[in-house]
């Protein structure tokens, strides 16, 4: 193997002055698959930027192929053969798979366009790297993983040889990810180089060959991966030991707070979603749904949060009917949530940080004189005594939200939720595409809450984080619950996936334990 | 009621239809191209009102009718140059730019011809041509449909043409392709190479000509004279043919020629005694109308998709 991309001591610094990168050497070689890991802010982003000919850097050299390379869009990058598939897919819903491909570089008969041959072009090269997919479906027809087979194709049209993924399994089901390792791997053995960017250790170890670990705009090692445990690899992006490992003592669960009495939910499109689903959280315990994503997981926090109607059973939060509550009512009952899509649900992203943590308290005597003026002193002492506690990484509490890296997105809402005067807890997705350090926070302090006394709902797709994180687990497939059990640290993941997949499913008395009577 | 059911049974009446239609389709196409383009053009008024000056203008001095017309697209091409220069080079707001053109068009032609002819309301001082009409070989020998689609100003033919251009245009060429790319998600486009400030750029200039040839027939063909605010509204009811069109060129025909019913009958309903004021409402209230319908139908069909999503 030889090396075919070297990219020689370079740094960034923006006009702000913030420095993304500093004498960072990062290298490839031909035909392998190389991890670039780091946590959020580390500067991972910012190199693959440069390499794609989107930044430039502020010095230091790229080489490709020994040959000095000098890009100024992405455009240029392209023609080098380098290609990327973005973490938001670059796509236009309403062309077609083929249009999509094509587009920028038509296939042309005369002036008009020749969609035959675009078509037949998407499908020679999906046929040979494998990446089945329909030229003539639109865009806007077809799954995210189909989409993502898509965003690859493209690149590989355009003859790209090295492709940088930017977090490609975020958005997929562990099927879906079994599928794209076996894709790249075969791009791998057709002579591809692929840079692939993940926050998933084991991926990194089950896919790639070597790896480069960046922290706080450095890179601070090289290796090859088999060398190297996934407690290295967390240890040297963190910079010190990460426990991903949860301490906790054996829950001791007291009375009961929120009862789901059997729910069933149906949706616009007349499909039942949610099936007679009951089962209830203790004070002092952490009560997990497991399940693959889609089950009605979803609809069920929503029935829960008030968010979406049941269309017959009860929910009883401190055994109060919440059914024909408002949001805001079923939140005076001590109720928080962490939403799933914390982009979307779980901030107000051009709002700064302070504003953020008192969405839901600014209506409360302490923040608001005589019920009107919002009292700014208070609002920001808060803010900043929060920064402090939930480890926000910021400059200014009047920061806008989504300036902020996922991670310390995700830290402003936790700290929203877990500061409000509750008792129970809804965690959807707690740690989903944040770094390591994040995740170790966060999940510390779901048990901290736990361990003061408060019930905790937890719905993760992370099948580690909820089989560690939980005290009993139930599991979901295609809208009813199929599995519980009352101790989560019993459970084997293989048995787990038996049910989840639907193969298993327990009796109905097993299934009952989860009302606790 | 009789009366009006023989008028518009009446080949005259259809004839009128397809008059009254075409500045509106020129109109809404030009809406089409912009909005497709994502840059919604809401100077369209001011840039047909501005054709429609210049073309009398230059066919009265040039005594030419075809300088004339290629006056007023040239008057089209710059009026959306200077949008597409404030909105997209030095990052304006569209809308608000857009307005400000229509505006500047509704004092800067009535300044204009006042200061050509000292009228501040109507260009008849002026000895200005009129595009010829044209009839069509064969057609124009079949009863009723002869009279019907036969025997109109030449931009009527032009204007179907058109459609039939922007069809190919979307559907078969590279810079159709480049277009919707950019007005769906400039992100994308960009990303593969694409230059998106020159396609919007490109694509408000054809926007451009076709409201400039919508003006043009106003005042060379649907009458021979211009007259301030000629275009009464036109190039807006024109944004929300585009709307009901759902972006396609065949349903631009559609929206265009509905408007151009509405439009036709209204001057027909003025025989009655129905207050005028309630029969000028006729296009817009269509205008209304037609917009529920289409958003209730686009609803449907988004639910659809989603369903057939799902499965």
């Amino acid at each position: 193997m030889s090396e075919i991309l070297k990219m020689d001591k370079i740094t960034k610094i923006y006009p702000g002055g913030v420095v993304a990168n500093y004498q960072v050497d990062f290298s490839l070689q031909e035909g392998e698959i190389h991890a670039l890991v780091g946590e959020n802010g580390a500067g991972k982003s910012t190199l693959m930027k440069i390499l794609f000919g989107m930044q430039k850097q502020t010095e230091g050299k790229i080489y490709l192929r020994g040959k000095e390379i000098n890009m100024n869009s992405s455009q240029d990058a392209l023609e080098l053969g380098i290609g990327m598939v973005h973490q938001h897919f670059m796509l236009v819903p309403s062309l077609t798979v083929a249009e999509n491909i094509v587009l920028g570089h038509e296939i042309k008969k005369g002036i008009f366009l020749d969609k035959t041959r675009a078509i037949e072009a998407t499908k020679e090269l999906s046929e040979k790297y494998n990446l089945p997919i329909n030229p003539k479906n639109k865009v806007q027809d077809i799954s995210v993983s189909q989409k993502q087979k898509v965003e690859i194709l493209k690149a590989l049209y355009r003859g790209a040889k090295i492709l940088i993924l930017d977090e490609p399994t975020a958005v997929l089901t562990p099927q879906e990810i079994e599928e794209l390792f076996e894709q790249l791997m075969l791009l791998k053995k057709s002579g591809h180089t692929i840079i692939f960017i993940s926050h998933k250790l084991h991926e990194i170890k089950k896919l790639c060959d070597r790896l480069t670990i960046m922290r706080d705009g450095l890179s601070v090692g090289v290796h090859n991966v088999n060398e190297v445990s996934e407690d290295d690899i967390s240890r040297l992006m963190v910079g010190r030991d990460v426990k991903l490992e949860i301490d906790k003592a054996k829950a001791q669960p007291k009375e009961v707070l929120l009862r789901v009495d059997g729910i069933n939910y149906i949706n616009d499109f007349g499909k039942a979603v949610v099936k007679n689903v009951s089962f209830s959280v203790r004070k002092g315990e952490i009560v997990g749904i497991a399940g693959v994503e889609g089950n009605g997981q979803s609809e069920i926090i929503e029935i829960i949060t008030g968010l979406k109607k049941a269309t017959k059973g009860k929910v009883l939060v401190h055994g109060k009917e919440i059914s024909n509550l408002s949001v805001r009512e079923i939140r005076e009952l001590g109720m928080a949530h962490i939403p799933e899509d914390r982009m979307h649900t779980g901030i107000a992203p051009n709002m700064s940080i302070e504003e953020n943590f008192i969405s839901e308290k600014y209506r409360s005597e302490e923040f608001s004189k005589n019920g009107y003026l919002l009292d700014n002193k208070k609002i920001s002492d808060l803010a900043k005594r929060l920064i402090r506690k939930f480890n926000v990484k910021t400059d200014s509490e009047k920061t806008a939200v989504k300036g902020l890296s996922g991670g310390n997105i995700q830290k402003v809402v936790v700290g929203r939720e877990f500061s409000s005067d509750t008792d129970l807890l809804i965690v959807n997705q707690p740690t989903r595409g944040i770094d390591v350090g994040a995740i170790e926070f966060i999940r510390k302090m779901i048990v901290k809450m736990r361990d003061e006394g408060n019930a905790i709902l937890l719905v993760s797709a992370d099948l580690n984080e909820v089989m560690t994180l939980s005290d009993s687990l139930i599991v979901m497939n295609s809208g009813e619950i199929v599995g519980y059990f009352p101790d989560a640290s019993k459970v084997m993941e293989k048995e787990l996936g038996l049910y989840m997949l639907g193969v298993n499913k327990q009796s109905e008395e097993e299934i009952r334990r989860a009302v606790n009577e | 009621m009789d009366l009006l059911l023989s008028m518009i049974f009446k080949d005259a009446f259809w004839f009128a239809v397809i008059r009254s239609t075409t500045p509106i389709l020129f109109a809404t196409l030009g809406a089409v191209v912009a909005s497709r383009a994502g840059a919604i053009n809401i100077g369209i008024e001011g840039t047909m009102l501005t054709g429609a000056l210049m073309g009398v203008i230059f066919s009265a001095y040039t005594q030419n009718v075809w300088i004339g017309l290629l006056a007023a697209v040239l008057s089209g091409i710059l009026v959306s140059m200077l949008l597409g220069y404030f909105a997209l080079k030095l990052r304006t707001n569209i809308v608000l730019t857009g307005i400000a053109i229509n505006i500047l068009a509704a004092g800067g032609t009535v300044f204009l011809l006042a200061e050509l002819t000292g009228d501040k309301g109507i260009s008849t001082s002026l000895n200005s041509l009129v595009l010829p009409n044209v009839n069509i070989p064969i057609i124009n020998s079949i009863p009723v449909i002869g009279n019907i689609l036969s025997g109109h100003n030449i931009l009527t033919y032009v204007a179907i043409l058109c459609i039939i251009l922007m069809h190919i245009l979307f559907n078969n060429m590279s810079l159709g392709l480049r277009i919707k790319a950019v007005g769906e998600s400039p992100e994308a486009a960009e990303s593969v190479g694409i230059d998106v400030f020159r396609i919007k750029f490109i694509a408000l200039i054809i926007s451009g000509i076709f409201a400039a040839l919508g003006g043009a027939f106003l005042s060379m063909g649907y009458v021979s004279w211009f007259s301030s605010g000629m275009t009464a509204g036109r190039g807006f009811i024109a944004l929300a043919a585009r709307a009901i069109a759902g972006n396609t060129s065949l349903g631009s025909l559609f929206a265009s020629f509905l408007f151009g019913f509405a439009d036709t009958l209204s001057n027909y309903l003025q025989e009655f005694s129905i207050p005028v004021e309630f029969i000028h409402m006729t296009p817009y209230l269509v205008t209304i109308i037609g917009f529920i319908v289409i958003s209730i139908i686009n609803d449907k069909k988004e639910l659809e998709r989603k369903k057939k999503q799902m499965n």
